[in-house]
């Protein structure tokens, strides 16, 4: 026999420290993956969020730069204008991206830079203790929609991926999902063609990776694990919304 | 014809193994790792064929397999 | 870079050729009035010379985008106006807590709020005071000429790579827009700063990270003791200050910047008349010049601070003062620049007071 699965290279042998359940476990695990795929890893320079997320340089075993919350794209941008040649990616949550990041993520991929984001959505603001997100679904229960997200007042839940589709700047847009198996192998393959994106110069790629939250959804795991098929698939589908083979002009 | 090797420390007795499992090989045991965590184990060895779904739903990369 | 010329110039667009001077080949920035030249000339000249000019979606994420290029090692800067350097004060909080080096310009203006263009020193305690959140300071440098936009951009960058700390040039309106004779290009050739702690891939090398998350108690406070540790050192050691005519002054009179700048007209129409007044001009605000003027207020009591707003620098002066020191504090809020007669008015009616 021989061995068909192991922790990636790229990945430290340490304990995440996420709840039980939490999908970011698997996401690292891909990004990883696609990192020792591509013999990448010493040219890597990861820019770490603020979010359950922001561990990033005790998981990844690569140069890592934090940045303030939101701002991670403009942070890879600095990073990436500086060393073309390196591969630059942001990994970054629902709050971060959705809410205090819109600027940052709508520009950078306006502009194209050839760097690659990793989106974990998982409807809720985990690291503070479950707040509503852009991402929350109408009627979800969070700790500030007591009785249940209401368009009124709210707004309806934003899709990210497809905002980022219209924009001419980007090379690579998809939204994948980690629930069962059959998704994750998907969301290796999509998440391997973002950073191959990059790596062929062909300018932004952006994978969007619905995630659970068993602790802030107040489930259990495997009830969480439904709820992604049930509710999230629907309304954010997995699918690839943009894919051009345009060499980039950085 | 497989075989897993599930980490009892990294387990976090989530689960998400035990669902993965399209044979049910898998089950949360008894046994309490240091963490206070019911660790996840494989009740039924001879019947795995090593397809890594388990390993692929693993959060805590705690599982490796042989096929 | 070692053949000097000189240049009729604006203070703004000396600083941005200053710092292609410097070797700068990283500009991210924001309009905004009254500092827009300095992209506006970047734009065109730092491609020329192979550099990269980003016009940002907005101050913050300028900011950013500096950290960024500062954390791969590069030499960087970013310039805006008090309202943009609001926006800015959390990246540079993380990049004090970082340690990461570059120039931040403020051309400041009138507030507060949205202001107006006019003439204002009333950014002194953002500058100096951290503005943004956490235990840190900026090294802080004020022109009062376009000579010094030059001179004082370039040693900013040598300082905050020496340090590995972001530096601040606190100018303002009147020094942005008005035109000098200036001598660029004739400083001295120096050795790249060695950054090892960059982050350039980890080929042949562990991984570097640039953080500033310190939830353990006792990494915080190690981390802070660092930082409290290198502003000492700062304070020892980058103190710039100007003294004029003090060593038989009756009277010294003590400003920064543009309003240093007016003041000399007022000191020298006032020495014509015979009144002994000198002249101490702090030049570092971070590192303010606290024994400079602990030393001249020993023997000289009367002290006559003006300002370009309703009271700030004077604060570091009162700390710093001997006992016993008579500190007179003339301050013109923001909006009409100061005027030379008002300042001698101002000397006339501490003389009057001297010796009393």
């Amino acid at each position: 026999m021989k061995q068909v699965f192991k922790r990636p290279e790229s990945l430290r042998d340490v304990s995440f420290h996420f709840c039980p359940g939490c999908h970011h476990g698997i996401i690292h695990r891909l990004v990883a993956e696609a990192i020792d795929r591509l013999r990448i890893r010493t040219k890597i320079i990861g820019i770490a969020s603020v979010g359950c997320s922001v561990f990033l340089y005790d998981y990844f075993d690569t140069d890592v730069c934090e940045a303030p919350h939101g701002r991670a794209p403009a942070v890879a941008t600095g990073v990436k204008r500086v060393h073309k040649d390196r591969i630059v990616f942001t990994f970054q949550g629902d709050g971060d991206l959705a809410a205090i990041g819109t600027s940052e993520i709508i520009h950078a991929a306006n502009r194209g830079e050839n760097i690659t984001v990793i989106f974990v959505n998982n409807t809720v603001y985990g690291m503070t203790g479950g707040q509503m997100a852009p991402t929350t679904m109408l009627g979800q229960h969070t700790t500030t929609t007591p009785r249940g997200r209401s368009f009124l007042g709210d707004g309806y839940p934003l899709k990210v991926s497809e905002l980022l589709a219209t924009l001419e700047g980007c090379s690579f847009v998809a939204r994948v999902a980690v629930n069962n198996p059959a998704n994750v192998r998907k969301a290796r393959k999509m998440i391997l063609k973002a950073f191959e994106t990059q790596v062929n110069n062909m300018g932004f790629s952006f994978v969007e990776v619905l995630s659970a939250c068993p602790t802030n959804w107040k489930m259990t795991p495997l009830d969480a694990l439904k709820r992604v098929d049930n509710e999230l698939i629907p309304y954010f589908p997995l699918k690839i919304f943009r894919e051009k083979t345009m060499p980039g002009t950085q | 014809m497989g075989r897993i090797q599930i980490d009892i420390e990294r387990c976090k007795g989530c689960g998400l193994c035990v669902t993965a499992c399209q044979k049910e090989l898998i089950n949360i045991g008894d046994r309490i790792n240091s963490h206070g965590y019911h660790a996840a184990q494989i009740h039924n060895e001879a019947e795995c064929v090593g397809c890594a779904n388990c390993a692929e739903m693993c959060p805590d990369v705690a599982i490796e397999v042989w096929r | 870079m070692n053949d000097s010329k000189k240049r009729l110039i604006n203070g703004n667009e000396v600083i941005a050729a200053a710092a292609i001077d410097a070797g700068c080949r990283y500009y991210f920035g924001y309009p905004i009035t009254p500092q827009s030249e300095i992209p506006e000339y970047l734009s065109l000249h730092l491609p020329e010379v192979g550099g990269t000019f980003l016009q940002a979606e907005s101050e913050i994420a300028s900011i950013n985008m500096v950290l960024g290029a500062s954390a791969a090692g590069a030499r960087t800067m970013t310039s805006s106006s008090g309202p943009g350097i609001s926006l800015k004060q959390e990246g540079l909080s993380y990049m004090a807590a970082d340690e990461l080096p570059a120039l931040i310009v403020n051309i400041s203006r009138t507030g507060p709020g949205l202001g107006g263009i006019a003439a204002s020193q009333g950014d002194y305690f953002q500058a100096t005071k951290g503005g943004g959140h956490g235990d840190y300071r900026v090294i802080v440098l004020a022109p009062s000429s376009v000579q010094e936009m030059y001179d004082l951009t370039i040693k900013g960058f040598d300082l905050a790579d020496t340090y590995r700390t972001p530096v601040m040039i606190l100018a303002d309106s009147v020094l942005g827009q008005m035109k000098e004779s200036v001598v660029m290009g004739a400083r001295k050739k120096s050795t790249p700063t060695k950054k090892d702690w960059a982050l350039t891939g980890c080929e042949g090398r562990s991984p570097n990270i640039i953080k500033s998350l310190y939830l353990d108690g006792d990494k915080s406070s190690e981390h802070n003791r660092k930082l409290f540790e290198k502003y000492q050192r700062i304070q020892k050691n980058e103190v710039i200050c100007e003294l004029k005519r003090c060593k038989d002054a009756d009277l010294i009179l003590i400003a920064f910047g543009s309003a240093a700048r007016i003041a000399k007209t007022s000191i020298e129409t006032a020495r014509e008349k015979g009144i002994k007044v000198g002249m101490l001009r702090p030049i570092s605000l971070f590192p303010f010049p606290n024994q400079q003027v602990k030393d001249i207020s020993k023997n000289i009591k009367d002290i006559l601070v003006v300002e370009q707003n309703t009271g700030q620098m004077v604060e570091d002066v009162l700390i710093s003062v001997s006992e016993n020191a008579r500190v007179t504090f003339y301050g013109k809020p923001s909006g009409n620049v100061l005027e030379a007669e008002e300042i001698l008015c101002q000397i006339e009616k501490c003389m009057n007071k001297v010796g009393t």
